[in-house]
């Protein structure tokens, strides 16, 4: 370990010192608002690190840490998702009786584990960031206790999110032991040897293995059962940074690793991506349909959007299209981050907590008829949430429709026609239920009490006038995407 | 006279496939997380034996199964706590009573 190494994973490291620190801090601190604070200053240090790294590639820590364009992309989205995380919670914490200090030390970890995620370059460090960054959320899922829905999407999480990394260690140690080494770039050396011979075989199971596993972690159908439950009963800050930050890292790790490692079972995998996206983008917008409250509705939204970052997989195997399909992805992580913020952050608005539900589901104001008359209410807010259901159906003039338009041009050039016509189909269904939502809010008479907080506020706004702003000037954040799609080692 | 790698490699495999049926059958918290850990000890026979047989001079598989079994216990850790928060409030840790929410 030399002090080049530390360096190159300066940000990370500023951040989990950041985030001991603030635990211990918080212990003396009687207004938890300064912890707030406090973390958020952390997270902002972090992500100016993070982008003064920008254009730096190298190694380190004997080829198991990575620094390239596609980690410093990432470095900077991970700690302004945190910020964003801090954002919507601050109010509502004080406002559910549950302002503990360590909720934003919790999520300082996590989006750590998100950081080490996007810069491993070694299927050990892989593993040790997957955990880094579950553990936490485990323990954030449940925080609203003693609510039980709250107590029982944690547990839910935590016993799908163990079976999930049970799978993916598996697929690891299989991988191991086909190419005899665990870093991307020596399994890449492996594989072009060509002397795998039987061990081949163990190699595409191990490769299997791991897909399932992150299929679970970025809730691909048909490993997504375990998804609208942890996101209905976790606390709605938490499910906005887990919608946004834990997708993004998973396939921060689906991509590396199978773009760098694994072209060589295009083949074998290609295939299996495909039928997994189509199904994924289908059930998720089918099923979404069905739903009453809103969060369970995003969270099938969510699993939808999974299947359309999916797609841009089918294309792992194919050198000339690899690395647009990688900066498609990445691109609409950012899309899908922005909009679901603010949407949440319009769910977060309308909750309150219910006096009459007694200790169950303590929380009301989540269906979606009660957003029944708040274009009326709250003009600014509704015609925000309004964006971001534009947004997630792919609908101009939002970052949803560019982010949309990316991605299945690569999917066309990867020569993948017929699954690129399931994903706009599949957008149109998904146009009834997300339509629905601003049918109610501008249509139907009614009076949704609603909270003013000022960051929350503040991210709604932000987010919505990102999502149409961005949409007209997309090529900087897409050229951006594009110099994180080549990675290096 | 040596036990050949393939034993070792069933030996993974049945014990991983008792830990899958295991989660997938059992109704009890509990008893799913220790499914989970027979998973996770499968994954160590495995690299234990990959390592002794194809890169015994390196001490990667070795050192990855202590970083297996020590993220486990950091797990197992957080999961028994959420067990027991779960316990106090309900007086049950079965999954199928433990359903506000629909599956």
């Amino acid at each position: 370990m030399t002090p080049s190494d530390l360096l190159s994973i300066l940000p990370l490291l500023v951040l989990v010192v950041w985030a001991c620190a603030l635990l211990l801090v918080d212990l003396w601190l009687k207004r938890k608002g300064v912890t707030a604070f406090l973390a958020a200053l952390g997270l902002a240090l972090t992500a100016g690190l993070a982008l003064a790294q920008a254009g730096e590639e190298t190694t380190a820590f004997g080829g198991m840490v990575a620094l390239d364009g596609f980690a410093s992309f990432l470095n900077v989205l991970f700690p302004l998702s945190g910020l964003l995380g801090i954002a919507v919670a601050y109010g509502y914490l004080k406002r559910m009786n549950i302002e503990r200090g360590e909720y934003y030390s919790l999520l300082l970890f996590s989006t750590a584990g998100m950081m080490l995620m996007a810069h491993a370059a070694d299927l050990v460090v892989v593993f040790l960031a997957l955990e880094f960054l579950s553990l936490p959320l485990y323990v954030l899922a449940a925080f609203a206790r003693p609510r039980l829905d709250s107590e029982e999407a944690g547990l839910k999480y935590f016993l799908l999110g163990a079976f999930a990394s049970a799978f993916v260690i598996y697929g690891i140690a299989l991988i191991y032991g086909a190419t005899g080494t665990t870093s991307l770039s020596g399994i890449v050396a492996a594989i072009e040897a060509g002397s795998l011979g039987t061990s081949g075989l163990l190699l595409t199971i191990g490769a299997a293995l791991f897909l399932v596993g992150f299929g679970f972690k970025v809730a691909a159908v048909p490993f997504h059962m375990w998804t609208p439950d942890v996101y209905h009963g976790a606390p709605t800050p938490v499910t906005a940074f887990m919608a946004v930050g834990a997708k993004a890292a998973g396939f921060a790790a689906l991509l590396r690793v199978f773009v760098t490692a694994f072209p060589a079972l295009d083949a074998d995998l290609t295939p299996v991506v495909w039928v997994l996206a189509a199904l994924t983008m289908f059930v998720g917008n089918v099923v979404a349909i069905a739903q009453t409250n809103i969060k369970r509705m995003l969270a099938y939204s969510s699993i939808a959007h999974a299947g359309y970052i999916l797609m841009a997989f089918v294309a792992f195997g194919n050198p000339a299209t690899r690395a647009d399909a990688v900066a498609s992805a990445l691109f609409y992580l950012v899309t899908y981050a922005l909009t679901s913020y603010g949407a949440w952050a319009a769910v977060i608005a309308l909750e309150k907590q219910d006096p009459s539900a007694g200790s169950g589901q303590a929380a009301s104001g989540l269906e979606i008829n009660d957003f029944a008359g708040l274009g009326r209410r709250r003009p600014a807010l509704a015609a925000a949430m309004t964006v971001f259901m534009l947004s997630l159906t792919g609908m101009p003039p939002t970052l949803g429709l560019v982010g949309k338009f990316y991605l299945f041009r690569t999917v066309i050039e990867a020569g993948q026609v017929w699954l690129a016509v399931i994903g706009v189909l599949t957008s149109l269904i998904s146009a009834y239920y997300y339509l629905r939502v601003v049918v109610v809010m501008y249509m139907r008479e009614g009076a949704p009490e609603t909270t003013r907080e000022p960051w929350l506020d503040f991210t709604w706004a932000v987010s919505a006038l990102a999502t149409v702003i961005l949409s007209f000037l997309p090529m900087a954040l897409f050229a951006w995407a594009s110099a994180a799609g080549v990675m290096g080692f | 006279m040596s036990i050949p790698l393939s034993w070792y490699l069933l030996l993974s495999v049945a014990l991983f496939c008792v830990g899958l049926f295991g989660v997938l059958s059992r109704r009890n918290a509990i008893a799913i997380l220790l499914s989970v850990e027979l998973m996770l000890n499968a994954v160590n026979i495995n690299l234990v034996a990959f390592w002794r047989y194809l890169d015994p001079a390196r001490m990667a598989g070795q050192a990855f199964a202590v970083i297996v079994f020590a993220v486990a216990a950091a797990e197992v850790a957080v999961g028994l706590a959420l067990i027991i928060a779960v316990y106090r409030r309900r007086k049950t840790v079965v999954a199928d009573e433990i359903d506000l929410m629909k599956w």
